[in-house]
C-alpha cells in the first residue's frame, strides 16, 4: 500500500494541520516538506480528513499547501548492537554525528540513523536451520564492549518461524542479513541485527515478572541504608530547584552497581549533560576496568530543544532500557526531569484545546505517569535468566511544593521517595534527602531493624530539636540533649556525603555495613558526660574523627589508624566497656 | 514585488487577521496605519486566514490599513557598527545614529548541539566574596539576580559587568526605567566600557511586543560575536517584565494559563533564551547575567521559580547583600577545584556554620538564654556578615579565603568547625 500524502492547511506554534483524503493512523509519523527539508511530525488528532500533527522541529517557514508525507509507522527507535556509548536526541538521532555534519547548531530536518550502516560486529550464530523460533529468541550473539549482545528475532515479528539459514560466524554490518526466517505461510523473511520498535509500546517478552527484592547499590549512604532502591523498582526525587536532584543522579549514574545506565536528560540544562559526556569517557568503572561510557547511553533533549521531541525522549530511553534488559542485564534509567516531560504533555494538550485538569495539566496525566513507571521491572526470561529495568525520575515541583499534580501522581506509583529539602540544601547538608519524610518500600543493604533503629534516633533527635525551639536549650534535660546530639551526629557523619570528595563520594556496601555498625554502637552507648557543653564538645571530637575516617581509603592503613583514634575517643567517655557494648549490640540486633 | 493587503478582517489584542496567500509561518509584515509603521509577525496560518502579532500593538489600526508581507522572519543587522549604539526592542535606533541595514541575521535561531558544548572552566573574578568564594561565577554561565524591587540590583549588575574580563557587553533592557538606562550608560562610560557595549532597550512606555523581542535580538547578536571569538556578557534586566509580557499576550490570545495567569510554556520560553549561554569550542562565549525581580519577595512565584529551574544558580539579593541561603552557583564546582585546595571545604563549612548561626539568632529572638556555643555562633555570624557579606567589600578570592580562616579561628576551636583535620593543619591561622 502506498503511503498517504496530504497538504498543509494550518500552522500554529508546533502544531500543523493537514488535509489528507486517504487513510492515516493515529500517532503515525509524517513529514512536512518545506523549503526542501523534511520535518518530522506525529499525528495526534484526526478529524475527518483533517489531520493534526505535532512537529518535532521549529515550524518557521512552513506555508499553506506544503506537502505532507505519512509513513504508516508509529514513532519508533532502532534496536540493535551499538547503542551503548552513544548520545542521542529525544528521537534517537546521534548528536555527535549530527555535529560532525552540521557544526555548532542543530539543523532542523536533519536526521541520522542511530546505528549506521558502517557499524560492524563479530557475529556468532546460535540458532540452526530447522529451529523453530518466536520473537525475542536468540539467533546469535555479538560482543558489544564488555557485554555479549544477543541478536534476537525482531520483537515485531509475531507468530512462529522456522530458521531457514543463519550466516556463518564473521564480521557483518548491522544491516546485513544474518538470517532467513520462514513464517507459517512459507514466506521467507530476511532478518538483520537491527529492527524498529514503537517507543510507546512496552517490550513484554518474558515469562514472569518478579517482585523487586534485591537492593540496587547506589553507594550513597542515606539511600542504601535508609531509603533503598531495588533492582526493577522505581523511585522519584522531587525537590525545589538547586536542592541537588541532578547532582544526585549524576553520582548515581557513576557509582550505581548495575550493568547499564541510560540517562534521559529531559528538558533541563544542556550544560549538565555535557559534564557527563565529557567526563565519562575519562572515568574508569571500577567494576569492569573500562570507561564508564561503555555502560552508558545518553538521551538528551534539553530545554531549548523542540518540546514535542522532549515528550518522546523518556520513551526513547525506556525502550532502549527494556531492550538491554532482554539480554539478561540490569539497567538503570535515570530521567531528569519528569516534570519537563509532563509540561511537554501540557503544552501539547493546550494546543489541542483539551479540557485542562489541575494546573492546566491534561486529565490523563496520572495514567500516563503510571504507565511510564510501570515499564520498570525485574523479569525472568524463558531461559531462566533475569534482567531488570529500574527507573529513577526527578520531579521539579512548581514552587518546591510537593502538593502539585506531577509529584502527587508520581508518589502514587513509585516504590521509593527521596524528597529533597530546601532547608537541608541551604545548610549544605548534601545529599539533601530528607531522612524522615522520605520512604522506601524496598529492602536495603543493612538489616532493616538496624536502619529502623537509626531512623528512630533521628526521629527522637528531631523531636528534641523541635522542643528546644519552644523551651530553649536550658529547658531541655541533658539526656534529651544527648539524643539530639546523637541525631545530629548521624546526620553529619553518615547521612551527609560529599559528592565532590574522591573517597567520600561513593561508599561501597561492605564499607557502609561496617561503619554503620560502628555508628549504631555509638548510638547505643551511655555516656559519662557531666553537662551539655562537654557533651557538645565530645560529639564534636567524635565527629571530627569520623569525618576524617570518611575521607580515608577503605581498609587503608590510614583508615585503620583513624578508626583506632575514633574508638579510643569514643570508649573514653562511655559507661560500658567495649565487650559490654558488643553484647548490647548483639542482643538487640540478633534473633 | 510583494502584494499589499488592505482588508483586515479581525483585530483583537495585538493580533490582526487578514486573508492572504503564500505566506510562511513566522514571516514579518509591515503594517502602516495613521499612527505610523509597525512590524508584525505571522503567528497563525489557517487556510487563507493569516494572523499577525503587531509589534507596536493594534491601537489605532483600521480595517483598511495596509499590510505588506516581507517574506522573511525577524532580522537584525550584525556588524561592528553596532558597538556603542542604542536600539529599541525591534532593532530601530534609539540614539541619533543611522539605521543599520547591512548583513541581516535572523533572530531566535536553532539551539547549539549539546555535543558541541564544552565544560565551562574559566572563573570570572568579581572581587565580591559572596560570589568569588561562595558562589563562583563562571564564563558562559547563565545566572540571574533574584531581588525585590528597590534593591540595588542594577548597581550590582553594572559592577559585575565592569569587573568581569569580557570583550564586550550587550545590555537588553525590558521595561527599563529611563533613569536606569541612564545609570547603565553612565556607569559603563565611567568604566570605559561604553564603546564595547550595545544596548537594546525597551522601556515601560514602549509597545509590549517589543519587550518580548529584546532577549532574542540581544542574544542573536551575542551569538554572532561569540562565534567570531568574542567573550560576550549579556545583561538582561528585568526578565520578570519579559515574562509578564508573555503572560499578557498569551491571555489576550485566550490560551489556558497554568499558574497565576502565566502560560504553560513559560519554562520553555525562558529556557530558549537562557540556554543561549554557551562556551564555543575554538571560539568565544556568551555569559548571561539577568535580573529577576520577585513580586512580593516570593521565590515560589512562577517567574523566579521557573527561572531557578533553568539557570545555573542565582544571586539572592536582599537588604543590599547577597544572601548565603538561596544564592547558588551551580558551576562553582567546575572552577573551585583549581583555585586553592581549601576553597570547597571552606565554602561549605562556613555556610554550615552560618546556618547554625541563624538558628541561634532565632532562639535569641525568642528570648532563650544563649549558651556558650550560641555566643560563639553569634560572634561568627556578625563577623561573617560584616567582613564577607557586605557588598562594599572588594577583595580578591585568596584574601577572602584567608579572611574566612581568620574568622573561623577567631570564633571557634578546630573541632567545632566540622572541617577535616588535614585541611586545618594546613590552613588554621596560628594566633
Ligand atoms: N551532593 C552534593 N554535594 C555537594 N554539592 C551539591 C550536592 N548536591 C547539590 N550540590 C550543589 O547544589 C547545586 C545544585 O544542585 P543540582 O543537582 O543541580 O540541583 P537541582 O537539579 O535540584 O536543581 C550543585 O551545582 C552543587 O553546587
Ligand atoms: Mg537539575
Amino acid at each position: 500500500m502506498a503511503n498517504s500524502k496530504g497538504k498543509v492547511i494550518g500552522v500554529s506554534g508546533n502544531m500543523v494541520s493537514a488535509e489528507c483524503d486517504s487513510s492515516v493512523r493515529m500517532n503515525e509519523v509524517g513529514y512536512i516538506i518545506t523549503g526542501g527539508k523534511h520535518l518530522k511530525a506525529e499525528v495526534i488528532r484526526i478529524r475527518g480528513s483533517k489531520v493534526e500533527m505535532q512537529v518535532f522541529e521549529m515550524t518557521r517557514g512552513i506555508r499553506i499547501g506544503d506537502d505532507v508525507e505519512f509513513t504508516d509507522d508509529l514513532l519508533s527507535v532502532e534496536l540493535g548492537p551499538g547503542l551503548l556509548t552513544q548520545i542521542f536526541d529525544g528521537l534517537q538521532n546521534p548528536l555527535p554525528q549530527i555535529a560532525r555534519k552540521c557544526g555548532f547548531f542543530l539543523e532542523r530536518g536533519f536526521y541520522l540513523s542511530a546505528l549506521p550502516e558502517s557499524l560492524e560486529f563479530d557475529f556468532t550464530p546460535i540458532a540452526k536451520p530447522g529451529d523453530t523460533v518466536v520473537r525475542g529468541d536468540t539467533l546469535g550473539t555479538v560482543p558489544e564492549g564488555i557485554f555479549t549482545h544477543k541478536i534476537m528475532v525482531p520483537f515485531n515479528m509475531y507468530g512462529t518461524y522456522t530458521v531457514e539459514s543463519v550466516v556463518q560466524a564473521g564480521k557483518y554490518s548491522v544491516r546485513h542479513t544474518i538470517a532467513q526466517l520462514k513464517d507459517e505461510n512459507g514466506k521467507s523473511i530476511p532478518v538483520t541485527m537491527v529492527f524498529n520498535w514503537p517507543v510507546k509500546r512496552p517490550i513484554d517478552i518474558y515469562s514472569e515478572r518478579l517482585r523487586p527484592s534485591e537492593a540496587l547499590a547506589t553507594k550513597i549512604r542515606i539511600i542504601d541504608t535508609l531509603v533503598p532502591v531495588a533492582k526493577g523498582g522505581t523511585y522519584c526525587i522531587p525537590g525545589p530547584f538547586g536542592a541537588g536532584k541532578t547532582v544526585l543522579q549524576q553520582i548515581t549514574s557513576r557509582h550505581a552497581e548495575v550493568d547499564i545506565v541510560i540517562i534521559a536528560a529531559c528538558g533541563e540544562r544542556a550544560g549538565e549533560v555535557v559534564e557527563t559526556l565529557r567526563e565519562f569517557p575519562e572515568l574508569t568503572d571500577p567494576r569492569t576496568g573500562k570507561t564508564l561510557m561503555e555502560r552508558t547511553v545518553i538521551v538528551c533533549n534539553t530545554s531549548s530543544m523542540p518540546v514535542a521531541a522532549r515528550e518522546a525522549s523518556v520513551y526513547t530511553a525506556v525502550t532502549m532500557a527494556e531492550y538491554y534488559r532482554q539480554m539478561g542485564l540490569h539497567v538503570l534509567l535515570l530521567a531528569d526531569s519528569t516534570s519537563r516531560w509532563a509540561q511537554a504533555m501540557r503544552e501539547m494538550s493546550g494546543r489541542l484545546e483539551e479540557i485542562p485538569g489541575e494546573e492546566a495539566f491534561p486529565a490523563y496525566l496520572e495514567s500516563v505517569i503510571a504507565g511510564f513507571y510501570e515499564r520498570a521491572g525485574i523479569v525472568r526470561f524463558k531461559d531462566g535468566t533475569i534482567g531488570s529495568v529500574t527507573i529513577g525520575g526527578t520531579v521539579s515541583p512548581a514552587g518546591g511544593n510537593f502538593e502539585e499534580p506531577v509529584t502527587q501522581a508520581t508518589l502514587k506509583v513509585v516504590g521509593a521517595f527521596h524528597g529533597l529539602s530546601r532547608e537541608r540544601s541551604d545548610a549544605r547538608r548534601y545529599p539533601a534527602i530528607h531522612p524522615l519524610d522520605s520512604w522506601s518500600k524496598y529492602e536495603g543493604a543493612v538489616e532493616p531493624h538496624k536502619s529502623r533503629y537509626v531512623r528512630s534516633v533521628l526521629f527522637s533527635g528531631n523531636e528534641v530539636d523541635q522542643m528546644m525551639k519552644v523551651v530553649g536549650e536550658e529547658g531541655t534535660s541533658l539526656d534529651d540533649y544527648i539524643v539530639y546530639l546523637k541525631s545530629e551526629f548521624v546526620d553529619s557523619v553518615y547521612l551527609q556525603q560529599n559528592a565532590f570528595d574522591a573517597v567520600d563520594a561513593a561508599t561501597s556496601i561492605p564499607r557502609q555495613r561496617y561503619i554503620f555498625n560502628f555508628l549504631v554502637k555509638i548510638l547505643l552507648a551511655s555516656f559519662t558526660l557531666p553537662d551539655k557543653a562537654s557533651a557538645r564538645s565530645y560529639f564534636n571530637q567524635l565527629r571530627q574523627r569520623f569525618l576524617d575516617l570518611n575521607g580515608a581509603e577503605w581498609e587503608s592503613d590510614n583508615f585503620k589508624k583513624i578508626e583506632k583514634e575514633l574508638e579510643d575517643t569514643f570508649l573514653n567517655t562511655v559507661k560500658e566497656t567495649r565487650e559490654e557494648l558488643n553484647d548490647i549490640f548483639k542482643s538487640r540486633f540478633t534473633g | 514585488m510583494r502584494k499589499i493587503y488592505s482588508k483586515i478582517d479581525y483585530i483583537a489584542g495585538n493580533v490582526i487577521t487578514v486573508k492572504a496567500k503564500d505566506i510562511t509561518y513566522g514571516e514579518l509584515a509591515l503594517v502602516t496605519s495613521e499612527s505610523g509603521e509597525s512590524l508584525a509577525e505571522v503567528i497563525r496560518l489557517d487556510g487563507d486566514n493569516v494572523s499577525l502579532q503587531v509589534f507596536a500593538g493594534s491601537r489605532g489600526i483600521a480595517t483598511d490599513d495596509e499590510v505588506k508581507f516581507l517574506g522573511h522572519p525577524m532580522q537584525v543587522s550584525f556588524s561592528d557598527n553596532l558597538m556603542g549604539r542604542i536600539f529599541t526592542g525591534s532593532g530601530k535606533p534609539r540614539d541619533k545614529g543611522p539605521e543599520l541595514t547591512e548583513n541581516l541575521i535572523e533572530i531566535g535561531g536553532p539551539s547549539v548541539n549539546p555535543a558541541k558544548r564544552i565544560v565551562p572552566r574559566n572563573m570570572i573574578r568579581t572581587g565580591i566574596p559572596m560570589i568569588d568564594l561562595f558562589n563562583s561565577l563562571v564564563e558562559s554561565q547563565k545566572l540571574p539576580i533574584f531581588s525585590v524591587s528597590g534593591e540595588p540590583y542594577n548597581e550590582l549588575l553594572a559592577r559585575i559587568a565592569l569587573q568581569a574580563e569580557v570583550d564586550m557587553i550587550i545590555l537588553g533592557g525590558m521595561g527599563l526605567k529611563y533613569d536606569d538606562y541612564l545609570f547603565f550608560r553612565d556607569s559603563l562610560e565611567q568604566g570605559g566600557a561604553l564603546s564595547r557595549t550595545i544596548f537594546f532597550v525597551h522601556t515601560a512606555a514602549d509597545p509590549i511586543v517589543e519587550c518580548l523581542l529584546v532577549p532574542d535580538i540581544a542574544l542573536a547578536v551575542a551569538e554572532r560575536f561569540a562565534l567570531k571569538g568574542k567573550r560576550v556578557l549579556v545583561l538582561l534586566t528585568d526578565m520578570t517584565n519579559f515574562s509578564d509580557a508573555l503572560k499578557e499576550i498569551s491571555i489576550t490570545m485566550e490560551k489556558v494559563p497554568s499558574n497565576r495567569g502565566y502560560p504553560g510554556d513559560l519554562y520553555s520560553q525562558l529556557a530558549a533564551r537562557y540556554e543561549k549561554a554557551v562556551d564555543f569550542e575554538g571560539a568565544g562565549s556568551i555569559t548571561i547575567l539577568a535580573v529577576t525581580t520577585m513580586p512580593g519577595d516570593d521565590v515560589t512565584h512562577p517567574v523566579p521559580d521557573n527561572t531557578g529551574y533553568i539557570t545555573e544558580g542565582q544571586f539572592y539579593l536582599r537588604n543590599g547583600r547577597i544572601e548565603p541561603f538561596g544564592s547558588l552557583s551551580r558551576l562553582k564546582q567546575l572552577v573551585n577545584k583549581k583555585t586553592r585546595e581549601d576553597h570547597r571545604s571552606l565554602m561549605d563549612g562556613m555556610i554550615k556554620l552560618y546556618a547554625n548561626f541563624k538558628e541561634s539568632l532565632e532562639k535569641k529572638a525568642m528570648g532563650f538564654r544563649m549558651s556558650e556555643w550560641d555566643q560563639k555562633l553569634l560572634k561568627y555570624g556578625d563577623l561573617f556578615e560584616s567582613k564577607l557579606m557586605d557588598l562594599s567589600v572588594n577583595i580578591p578570592l585568596e584574601k577572602a579565603m584567608d579572611l574566612g580562616w581568620q574568622i573561623l579561628s577567631d570564633c571557634f576551636t578546630k573541632e567545632e568547625t566540622g572541617l577535616r583535620t588535614e585541611l586545618m593543619n594546613q590552613f588554621w591561622p596560628e594566633n
